[in-house]
């Protein structure tokens, strides 16, 4: 066990020096970065004098440890528009995109568990039919066009739901303002229910067919039959002998879902107008913000590579079947 | 084994092996499970679309007509034709623009899953066969990339090279090679020890004869459900990244670019904008799940678990 977490986490270390390699090097993809910082009349001067500021006129090796050296010391550069550091800009943005990505996991997690429970139970019927093609046609969805349509549907047509913005919840919570963040508390669901089922509809989806397939797998299983024959009720059966372990491969891919719910809300809080991390990323694209790019890019992926690490380590303790020395080949 | 198909009898060939009854075999599954069907169909339509786009389009899809902006469906437009599907916030033609967008869609979607499946192959092929530091360095990379969220190393790349048709399908292309690796590379592990393998190789092949000429016609079958499914996902992040701005050069029309264009009119009611292009990304999206999910169940039941 010991063994397997310092190797799970040097793992992680690796993985997350390859992320500010990557950031490093997307930079240096596209040429001389020098030109992203410089206005388009800038004089060969000036652009020298920037180059020779910014250190992009010494090796390339020494500029990367020096990247990562800011890195380490909590430097992500200034962005190139706010004129603050870019670090700070994201890291104020980063509630509001943990509401949204919270609350559209909880829901797909919510409603796929007796979804799936009821296509695996119901398998080859009607229920089964039409949970299994909806999931199917919600994978198929881009997650901002749900949200095109429900701003067209919802917020114009039956005008149910706000279209934009974001009530703060857990910024005034961590600010330890406790009596604000509670009363915001209502407020804050009602406008995350757009966006939180435009990003949550895809893992929905994709969670119904999984809990699905994973519990008619453990369906078939010999200790089910067994269970069954001993003349337990099947809704005990299904509680306490299948459930427990159909439950596996879902805990696995709640790291995972993170990732993929990324990519949603990327795109997604542009499309609300949402204040987070997604929409200041979109901006700064258009402004070819550099540094606030990277600053965002490493915050996200660094999260997202911490939780599948402590999702590893729950998986472990969960299911003691789990060979610690084979790794996850 | 027979089958009785109203006054016909299907005999199965005894064998089951001939191309013939495969093919017979695929259609039998497909037709009986209805979906796939719909899905083939939709997918032609929107092959022609891609490629004949430019004879079927009724306008120029960049063509702006100012009098004629925001043009309900089915309003006439100019020259005597008809705005079939209405027109954009520059008069522009919605159908012919979502032609056009299918192109891009499908060469996009296709050039991306060559680029991603052939690294992905070779890598597998080369880690599964001479196994050792190689194995170890080429599934290390691929941890390392999948710990990365995919549109965010998209965005950062995209945002530096610039868009544009190729570097779209590079870097869709290259997030893609990690998922056939690792499936080739297991595939290759066990094939190496089989009988077939070390006949060729008693008889004296090369290496490289060995790999891409013995073992490699044996694993693509598989991989021909993994590609299904890659389209759908490659297409998807396609149109997300065409969304934010990320695409192609902006005089190109793509179904992720219209919808981006859609946002400005969606407050007056502008629905056929916002509808029709997100109708056929969600179309084509489908038709290649639903095909994926045939293949899968036709080639093995067993694959379900790896996907």
């Amino acid at each position: 066990m010991g063994a397997y977490i310092v190797r799970r986490l040097l793992q992680s270390i690796i993985v997350i020096i390859g992320v500010t390699l990557v950031s490093f090097l997307a930079l240096q993809a596209g040429g001389d970065p020098t030109y992203l910082f410089v206005s388009e009349r800038a004089s060969t001067e000036e652009i020298e004098a920037t180059r020779r500021a910014l250190g992009f006129d010494r090796p390339l090796h020494e500029q990367y440890l020096g990247f990562v050296g800011d890195l380490t010391r909590g430097d992500f550069g200034q962005s190139l528009s706010y004129r603050q550091p870019a670090m700070e800009i994201v890291l104020d943005a980063l509630p509001a995109t943990i509401e949204l990505t919270l609350f559209a996991m909880i829901l797909a997690l919510i409603l796929a568990i007796p979804l799936g429970v009821l296509a695996a139970i119901n398998r080859g019927t009607a229920w089964d039919g039409s949970i299994t093609t909806m999931s199917m046609v919600g994978q198929s969805i881009p997650s901002f066009w749900m949200g095109i349509m429900m701003i067209l549907f919802f917020g114009l047509y039956i005008r149910l739901f706000p279209i934009s913005g974001n009530v703060p919840f857990l910024k005034p919570l961590l600010a330890g303002d406790f009596g604000v963040a509670f009363s915001n508390l209502p407020r804050t669901l009602y406008h995350l229910v757009l966006p939180g089922i435009a990003v949550g509809t895809y893992s929905l989806a994709r969670n119904t067919r999984l809990v699905r397939s994973s519990l008619l797998e453990v369906l078939e299983q010999d200790y089910v039959r067994t269970a069954r024959s001993k003349g337990i009720a099947e809704l005990r059966v299904l509680v306490h002998h299948a459930l427990r372990n159909a439950w596996l491969p879902v805990v696995t891919i709640i790291g995972l879902e993170f990732g993929f719910l990324l990519g949603g809300v990327v795109v997604v809080e542009t499309v609300f107008s949402y204040p987070g991390i997604g929409r200041l990323l979109f901006a700064a694209i258009n402004q070819r913000d550099i540094p606030l790019v990277q600053a965002g890019v490493i915050l996200l992926a660094s999260i997202f590579i911490v939780l599948n690490l402590l999702v590893d380590l729950v998986y472990v303790r969960l299911d003691p079947r789990v060979k610690l020395d084979g790794g996850r080949g | 084994m027979s089958e009785v198909r109203g006054d016909v009898a299907v005999l199965e060939n005894p064998k089951g092996s001939g191309p013939q009854s495969e093919l017979r075999r695929a259609a039998r599954v497909m037709v009986a499970a209805r979906w796939p069907v719909f899905a083939v169909i939709f997918l032609t339509v929107a092959a022609i679309a891609a490629t004949l786009g430019s004879w079927l389009a009724p306008f120029d899809p960049n063509r702006q007509n100012l009098v004629l902006r925001l043009a309900d469906p089915m309003t006439a437009g100019p020259d005597g034709g008809v705005f079939l599907l209405g027109s954009d916030a520059l008069g522009r033609d919605v159908f012919s623009r979502l032609l056009y967008g299918a192109r891009v869609s499908l060469t996009v979607g296709f050039a991306a899953i060559t680029v991603g499946g052939t690294i992905g192959i070779v890598a597998g092929l080369l880690s599964g066969y001479f196994g050792g530091w190689l194995d170890d360095l080429i599934m290390r990379l691929g941890d390392i990339q999948l710990a990365f969220p995919f549109i965010l190393l998209a965005i950062m790349f995209l945002v530096v090279l610039g868009s544009g048709v190729w570097n779209l399908i590079l870097v869709l292309g290259v997030g893609q090679w990690v998922t056939y690796a690792r499936i080739v590379r297991a595939d290759t592990l066990s094939l190496r020890e089989k009988e077939f393998v070390e006949a060729a190789r008693a008889m004296g092949d090369s290496t490289l004869s060995i790999i891409f000429r013995t073992i490699l016609p044996n694993i693509l079958a598989p991989l021909t459900v993994i590609a299904s499914f890659n389209v759908a996902s490659v297409i998807l992040s396609e149109a997300a990244l065409s969304f934010l701005g990320l695409g192609v050069p902006p005089d190109v029309p793509t179904w992720g670019s219209m919808l981006a264009e859609s946002r400005d009119t969606l407050v007056a009611n502008k629905w056929w904008l916002a509808v029709f292009p997100g109708v056929a990304i969600m179309l084509t999206v489908l038709s290649f799940n639903i095909l994926g999910d045939w293949l899968r169940d036709f080639l093995d039941p067993r694959l379900r678990e790896r996907t």
